[in-house]
């Protein structure tokens, strides 16, 4: 197995060197060159425009999939309410769903759900597909695979997004297995391939140096988790009908077989960032809790949470539950300010979707300015009690 | 008591950076490491040796060089290795990777019973956290994952579940598949007599290809993959950014008016 270049075809242009995600392909003198780093991924073969790309990987044949129809979302829901993300799922699906010119449908697996079919509906659901049983009520791997699994074979959806929660992301892969689907974990942007309908599944990767755009070619339903905070909910539109269409809830006794014997919440809990409006955060620069302090006079002023970077969590300056990032909170905030945050690949995957970013630091080379609308090269404990002056007089 | 534990080699990506001119990673002189959350997972295993005796193997699939981590792992305590190195295995996605380990957990529970797999929640370089899940789908196995803690009972084991909201406390028979993001203690130390053992004549690690553990190749590495990556880029941010100049409070005045305007304040 191996990948080689056809010369005479070879232009020198360099996509099959920006697609490896393992920098195997160089340019040289005009041509690419396939080096010992070279894993036969075949990202390079999809990227070359040119058909200079040749390798003896064999392609598994793509079987007739037209008749998998419908964008599923699965509504994750929380004591019987929609979480934020199933409403940010109904946003994208919807997008995709005209995209292809399918239905938008959800999924509702719990126990007395049905009352939330309503909402669905005015999210833009056309069909709700309902499992409800009391053995449902509380979440468990098995059981909601087989009745998941169930479903997608008597209806086969061509699409099923779920949430990268901590319950996405320990259904999803059980279920793409038990089915052999494709599936691709904390997408953070979906989109259709007009040629062939395939659905486009970009998402970090390497720490979040890298996106990567990644597809499912012959097999259905295209499976992805979406990472929480990242899609824009749509408007609801009251009054609107959904199909409900109920499930037989089969289960085996091996299925309900794990016993929760506990739960102990976190301590400080209460906020929850990723819904916020307006968010004032910190990071090592504001150096202290008492630096900390004059953020949290801020953000009372302008109505904001305050929240934070890794360090200021690990230095004990913001509770856990307001880090912000990678291994934090994802937030999309209409308006967010970040002052001493150098803004590290990590935090800046977490603020992505803001509309608006400030940032306050005093040095002009930190990354964070390269996401920033509004940069202030400048020292925190001068800037932050000028805008708070500034404020106070604009009130 | 049989644990196998599923660790990887991942490049260590606090170092790997993008050329910013081709946009590809750099990958040379960034440092090969065993991924952080299973040498979590291999200290769970261990702890749960010293407690009950147990025999620990451990288990990866990669290029030739990915039995760094298995004499790593040795070293560190663990009596037995496999790596699972084949060119069909490589560019394979989470489906032809779990498929690929479960085949040697096939092979291995031929040989001997095996109560309990430990992978990690998630690799550094794909952060999928689906390898787990999978495999205990193809074993049949139930699976309790983002483990902080574990500890065994008459047939069945406790494991602590950290999550967002708080710790959940659940009790699950064997055999199971367990994914970890904690431990209740660091990671030991490797040993350099039992790293010399792990690395001599006598070293009880075993190499395995396709054909040992009966894998075709339309389900392995890239041709068994039922996903594929079309292309990377770097992040692009396509903000305008508007740099304010001035003294502090010329900067906050600006700041406020502007926010003002657009309607954030
Ligand atoms: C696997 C992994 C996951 C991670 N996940 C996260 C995550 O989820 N969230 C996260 O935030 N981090 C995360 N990190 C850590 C991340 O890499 C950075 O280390 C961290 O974000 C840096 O925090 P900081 O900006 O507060 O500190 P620093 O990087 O030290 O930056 C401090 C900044 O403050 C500026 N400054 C200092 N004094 C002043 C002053 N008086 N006025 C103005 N500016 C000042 C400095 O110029 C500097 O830019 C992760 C790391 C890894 C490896
Ligand atoms: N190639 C591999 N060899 C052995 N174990 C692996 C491999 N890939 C993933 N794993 C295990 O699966 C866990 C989750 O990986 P991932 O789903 O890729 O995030 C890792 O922490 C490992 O324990």
């Amino acid at each position: 197995m191996a990948v080689w270049i056809i010369e005479e075809n070879c232009t020198g242009c360099g996509l099959c060197a920006k697609a490896c995600p393992y920098g195997a392909m160089v340019i040289e003198d005009k041509l690419a060159r396939v080096t010992d780093r070279c894993t036969e991924c075949g990202a390079c073969l999809a990227a070359c425009k040119f058909e200079a790309l040749a390798s003896d990987i064999e392609q598994e044949p793509i079987p007739d999939l037209s008749g998998y129809k419908g964008v599923w979302v699965f509504a994750e829901t929380q004591e019987g309410k929609l979480l934020p993300v199933s409403r940010e799922l109904m946003g994208e699906g919807g997008r995709l769903a005209a995209e292809l010119g399918q239905d938008l449908c959800a999924v509702l697996v719990g126990s007395g759900l049905e009352p939330l079919a309503d909402e669905l509906a005015s999210l833009g659901a056309k069909k709700v597909f309902l499992a409800d049983d009391p053995r449902l009520a509380a979440y468990a791997t098995l059981a909601f695979t087989r009745v998941l699994a169930d479903m997608i074979q008597a209806h086969a959806p061509a699409v099923l997004l779920m949430g990268a929660t901590p319950l996405g992301r320990d259904l999803a892969p059980r279920l793409s297995r038990r089915l052999d689907l494709g599936l691709t974990a904390d997408c953070t942007q979906l989109g259709i391939d007009k040629e062939t309908g395939n659905l486009l599944q970009t998402r970090p990767a390497f720490g979040g140096n890298v996106m990567a755009t990644i597809y499912t070619p012959r097999v259905r339903p295209q499976m992805a988790t979406v990472r929480p905070g990242v899609m824009a909910p749509p408007q609801a539109r009251a009054g609107a009908q959904a199909e409900v269409i109920k499930q037989e809830v089969k289960l085996l006794d091996s299925d309900l077989l794990l016993k929760l014997m506990s739960f102990t919440p976190l301590a400080s809990q209460g906020v929850d960032i990723s819904q916020a409006k307006t968010i004032v955060a910190g990071g090592r620069g504001c150096r202290s809790r008492e630096g900390f302090g004059l953020l949290a006079e801020l953000a009372q002023e302008m109505g904001a949470e305050l929240a934070g970077t890794r360090v200021a969590v690990e230095e004990g300056w913001i509770g856990v539950e307001r880090q912000i990032g990678q291994t934090g909170v994802t937030v999309r905030p209409e308006l967010y300010i970040a002052c001493g945050i150098s803004g590290a690949i990590q935090h800046r995957a977490g603020i992505l979707g803001s509309r608006f970013i400030v940032a306050i630091n005093r040095d002009a080379n930190a990354p964070v300015f390269s996401v920033a609308d509004y940069a202030i090269v400048g020292d925190v404990f001068k800037v932050v009690p000028a805008m708070l002056a500034a404020l106070k007089e604009a009130r | 008591m049989n644990i196998a534990v599923l660790v990887k080699q991942v490049p260590d990506t606090n170092e790997i950076k993008l050329d910013p001119k081709t946009g590809t990673l750099i990958r040379e002189g960034v440092e090969s490491i065993m991924n952080p959350d299973d040498r979590l997972g291999l200290e769970t295993a261990l702890m749960l040796k010293d407690a009950h005796g147990a025999k620990v193997t451990v288990i990866s699939m990669g290029p030739p060089q990915a039995i760094d981590v298995i004499t790593e792992a040795m070293a560190m305590g663990a009596d037995g290795g496999v790596l699972l190195s084949d060119r069909n295995f490589a560019g394979a996605d989470t489906w032809a990777t779990s498929y690929t380990l479960g085949k040697a957990l096939e092979k291995l529970l031929a040989e001997t019973r095996l109560d309990l797999v430990i992978a990690g929640r998630q690799a550094i370089d794909g952060d999928t956290a689906q390898i787990g899940p999978q495999v205990a789908e193809h074993l049949g196995w139930p699976q309790v994952t983002y483990v902080s803690e574990l500890k065994l009972e008459d047939g069945s084991l406790r494991a602590w579940r950290k999550l967002p909201g708080g710790v959940e406390e659940v009790v699950c028979p064997l055999p199971a598949v367990v994914t970890v993001l904690d431990a209740p203690q660091d990671p030991r130390w490797a040993m350099v007599d039992r790293l010399l053992w792990a690395c001599g004549p006598k070293s009880p690690i075993r190499v395995w290809d396709a054909a040992d553990i009966e894998a075709p190749a339309k389900s392995t590495g890239l041709r068994g993959s039922l996903t594929q990556v079309m292309q990377t880029f770097s992040p692009k941010s396509e903000r305008k950014t508007d740099w304010i100049e001035g003294t502090a409070e010329e900067q906050a005045r600006h700041l406020v008016n502007a926010l003002s305007q657009r309607n954030l304040i």
